[in-house]
């Protein structure tokens, strides 16, 4: 019996990616990083800003999300993000303004705590990028 | 009768027109083509969200405390209508179609003795609301510099309603657009996003889910998301409903013209006839009466 499973990225664009030879998806789920295996529980969480991986045959890739929803059933992997990157095409001059844009909004004093953990996470992860 | 140099100005002009309203024709038909791919590839992520939300909101305990923008705030005193239409004319009956359903429901509630406030998108909405609804008006929001509907732009809406949402400047809001069912059919439609009207959708799976962190939390977190989902699942069928709608009307006005240079063109040859014939007639009896 193989260990793959599938899974679907959505945004509100258009169906991002899907891959059904998947091993293992490393997601940044908001109470910490969160492996997901096939036949995992139903489980439906949402992310923090941070990084995605995706572990299949056919090459590892890496996505840097700054949100979103998981949800996984039947051993599908469903992941709604509205602002998704591969990091394969990210070059430095775009993370430098993703960065950018993150700590502007991190040094906003008018925003609630939860915003701020947000902004904070997100630039926490683009500089461990460079 | 009009004179023949008359005539065939008009035919001209008739002409000309013609030329215009095929040229938008054709834009609007390769337009409606990216709009309706674009509408297509955005039905997964709403389609998705919703199911999880509904499943969410199957799962939550106490329904009581329920975040608002699922239950509402238990009254239905304000009535905010986000009334979407086009930034640009000449798209047949697409724009009034919206006003008309809105209009409907505007009366409905005034007449019920409610609060009415209006945020229109588009330039199109707000010139034909504003002569009758002015004072209600209290947003308006037009994405002229946009080429296409995209994710931001309804960002922005979706987070503005939910900003006077928790400032509790209305209870419910319902948001109008057209649904493209195909080329000559668009529908309107009145669809309550505040609170979230679930009722009659049953999950589509009895499986229970596991909720990390709990089901409350991701509810409030996803549920202003959803909001902008639903604006712009509404602006994407709204973008391809235009370009249908300006595609049929454009073709009829092609077609229109064509028939009237027809007619022009036959009304020309028959009063350029009876010149001549007029003239011949002239000339005969002048060589009789020598």
């Amino acid at each position: 019996m193989s260990e793959e499973f599938k899974v679907e990225i959505v945004n509100p664009e258009k169906s991002f990616l899907v891959k059904d030879d998947v091993s293992e998806v490393v997601v940044p789920a908001f109470e910490g990083e969160m492996g997901i295996l096939k036949d995992h529980i139903s489980i439906i969480s949402f992310l923090k800003p941070g990084i995605i991986k995706i572990l299949s045959k056919s090459g590892d890739e890496n996505y840097y999300v700054e949100d979103g929803i998981v949800e996984f059933k039947n051993n599908n992997l469903s992941i709604l993000t509205s602002t998704i990157f591969n990091l394969a095409d990210m070059d430095k001059s775009k993370q430098q303004d993703l960065l950018k844009q993150a700590e502007e909004e991190a040094n906003k004093t008018d925003i609630n705590d939860q915003s701020k953990y947000l902004a904070d996470q997100k630039v926490e992860v683009l500089k461990t990028l460079n | 009768m009009a004179s023949l140099d008359d005539l065939k100005k008009r035919i001209a002009s008739v002409k000309s027109t013609q030329k215009i309203t095929k040229a938008m024709k054709m834009v609007a038909a390769a337009k409606l083509r990216r709009a309706q791919e674009s509408a297509e590839k955005g039905r997964p992520y709403s389609e998705k969200m919703n199911n999880v939300i509904l499943n969410l909101s199957n799962g939550i305990s106490d329904k009581e405390n329920a975040p608002k923008l699922l239950s509402g705030t238990g009254q239905e005193k304000t009535h905010l209508c986000v009334v979407m239409t086009s930034d640009r004319g000449l798209c047949g009956g697409f724009n009034s179609n919206i006003i008309k359903k809105a209009k409907i429901y505007f009366a409905k509630i005034l007449d019920e003795g409610k609060e009415l406030k209006i945020i229109t998108v588009g330039s199109k909405g707000n010139d034909q609301l504003k002569r009758i609804y002015g004072d209600k008006i209290i947003e308006n929001i037009s994405f002229k510099e946009s080429k296409n509907a995209n994710y931001f732009d309804a960002d922005k809406v979706g987070k503005m309603v939910i900003e006077k949402f928790e400032a509790a400047e209305f209870d419910v809001c319902t948001i109008f657009y057209n649904q493209f069912k195909n080329v000559i059919t668009q529908i309107p439609q009145a669809q309550q996003i505040i609170p979230l009207n679930n009722e009659g959708e049953e999950s589509s799976s009895e499986e229970s889910y596991e909720f990390e962190p709990d089901e409350d939390e991701i509810l409030s977190n996803l549920l202003p998301k959803n909001i902008s989902t639903q604006i712009f699942k509404a602006m994407l069928e709204n973008s391809a409903s235009e370009q249908g709608s300006r595609m049929s009307a454009m073709d009829n006005a092609t077609r229109n013209a064509g028939e009237m240079v027809d007619k022009l063109t036959i009304e020309y040859n028959r009063s350029r006839q009876a010149a001549i014939t007029k003239e011949l007639i002239e000339i005969i009896s002048g060589a009789e009466s020598l």
